[in-house]
């Protein structure tokens, strides 16, 4: 199955340090909450490395 | 419904580019996306006096402390002290922003802007010379028209690339930062401190910002580039090694985004201030003051444009002007060198560190110091001297 990013809500500290350097848009700051695009995440993993709460996992 | 301005995210660039439209006599539109403004804050809440004075009134409901100077250490524990003269007035107050920036927003109210939270802009189209913005209120979407976007959405900000600009950052144009509001610590309140070191903040540095009562913030920065672990690890060992005994009562994530000044923050009818035209500081990773200033700039741009009848790029690019004219050139340089920086290791640095140690300057500007260490150590950062000298 194709590699994709997933978030640990509980660890997730809403700050958007990975919305930053998404440069497929592939993830959104909602009001309250990060939500990832499945169809536009292609599990690069760049915003797993610039988490500061490891909330980030890259999986398949 | 209609405005002239439609400005995105409430933060200081946000509210204070709604402020000046207002005042210009714009009808303006001030969108946040969160339910509280200023909160959760991502911010160390630090800022000069005199960049504070520029823009508002200083009131002591939103000064959590006052500090005198700013105290920095080696790797090797060496200490320097700079006092807030000495410093060019870089340090000064520490905020509670979770009501300077309500406050702020609330100026921009009482100027005659219309705020709305809870509801996310989501995109924006652009015909002959208007815009529709798109917005999402509790599951609703609806258009809002306008002649020009200011994109104040921060870190995170959508607004740029909606509009052509490509602000994605890079691994190593970027903060990561975790903070922890700490009490029952001890430590020199008169202060602001800071750590640096390859072990201690790989790219980065770890603060202490005084909020009175025995309190701090104590953060850190760390360039996913060069750190090996997330910054909350980094943290964690620190306050262990130095404040186990403290109690944390908050916790802070945040960006910063330190690519310096870039090429434009101008397309066709949008604007972009504060971190979302990546205004922060690439050194000292403040962006607090720049943001204001950008909003206040983009503010006076748009009743320009306005009045003009022309909101294209050519006419907007004189606000890239102005922000460039006023603090664009200092972000080139402290990129270049934050890129000298990050490379030395913890013995060059020690090195720097026992060099200003020992002489005595008469202002420690940023700059200051680069000139005394350019001429002791020569072959450190001589590509730099034509930036500094
Ligand atoms: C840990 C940390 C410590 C820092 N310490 C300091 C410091 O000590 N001193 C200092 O000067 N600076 C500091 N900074 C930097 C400072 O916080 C920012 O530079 C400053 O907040 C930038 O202001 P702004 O108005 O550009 O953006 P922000 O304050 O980030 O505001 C942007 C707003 O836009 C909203 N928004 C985003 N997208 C949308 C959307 N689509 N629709 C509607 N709203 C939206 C957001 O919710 C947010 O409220 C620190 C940053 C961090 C992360
Ligand atoms: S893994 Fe890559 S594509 Fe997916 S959200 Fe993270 S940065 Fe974007
Ligand atoms: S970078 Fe991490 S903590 Fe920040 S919003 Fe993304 S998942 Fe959450």
């Amino acid at each position: 199955m194709a590699k994709r990013v997933v978030v640990n809500r509980y660890r997730c500290a809403y700050c958007g340090a990975c919305v930053a350097v998404c440069k497929f848009n592939a993830n959104e700051l909602v009001e309250t909450f990060l939500v990832i695009d499945e169809e536009k995440c292609n599990g690069c993993g760049i915003c797993v490395k610039v988490c500061p709460m490891n909330a980030l996992e890259v999986v398949s | 419904m209609n405005y002239d301005v439609v400005v995105i995210g409430a933060g200081p660039g946000g509210s204070l580019a709604a402020k000046t439209c207002a005042e210009r006599g714009l009808s303006v539109l001030l969108v946040e996306k969160r339910q509280e403004i200023g909160a959760p804050v991502r911010c160390a809440e630090g800022i000069g006096k005199k960049d504070l004075q520029k823009f508002v009134e200083v009131d002591k409901k939103f000064i959590a402390a006052e500090v005198v100077g700013a105290k920095i250490y080696a790797p090797d524990g060496t200490e320097i002290t700079l006092t807030e003269e000495m410093a060019g007035n870089e340090v000064g107050y520490v905020l509670e922003r979770k009501i300077f920036d309500r406050h702020l927003a609330r100026l921009a109210a009482k100027a005659g802007a219309d705020v709305i939270v809870k509801t996310t802009a989501i995109g924006m189209e652009r015909t002959k010379d208007s815009v529709k913005v798109k917005l999402r209120r509790m599951g609703e979407e609806f258009e809002v028209g306008c002649k020009i976007v200011i994109g104040a959405d921060g870190v995170e900000s959508r607004v740029g690339k909606w509009a052509g600009i490509d602000t994605t950052l890079k691994l190593n144009e970027i903060e990561s930062c975790v903070q922890y509001l700490m009490t029952g610590i001890d430590f020199d309140p008169e202060y602001c401190h800071f750590w640096f070191g390859s072990n201690i903040a790989p790219g980065g540095y770890v603060w202490l910002f005084p909020k009175g009562n025995n309190s701090a913030n104590v953060g850190i920065g760390v360039m996913p580039s060069l750190a090996k672990r997330s910054p909350k690890e980094y943290l964690d060992e620190f306050v262990e090694r130095n404040y186990s005994n403290g109690k944390i009562v908050e916790v802070v994530a945040g960006a910063v985004p330190v690519k310096g000044e870039i090429e434009t923050a101008v397309a066709d009818n949008v604007m972009l201030v504060g971190d979302a035209a990546r205004h922060a500081d690439p050194i000292t990773g403040g962006g607090i003051a720049n943001a204001m200033k950008a909003g206040y700039y983009a503010g006076i741009v748009a009743a320009e444009a306005i009045q003009k009848g022309d909101c294209s790029a050519k006419t907007l690019r004189r606000y890239d002007e102005l922000w460039k004219n006023d603090f664009g050139k200092d972000l080139a340089r402290k990129r270049k060198l934050q890129q000298k920086l990050i490379k030395m290791d913890d013995e060059t640095l020690n090195k720097i560190m026992h060099t200003l140690a020992n002489c005595k300057l008469e202002e420690i500007s940023v700059k200051a110091m680069i000139k005394e260490l350019i001429k002791r150590h020569p072959k450190l950062l001589w590509d730099l001297k034509d930036l500094f000298l």
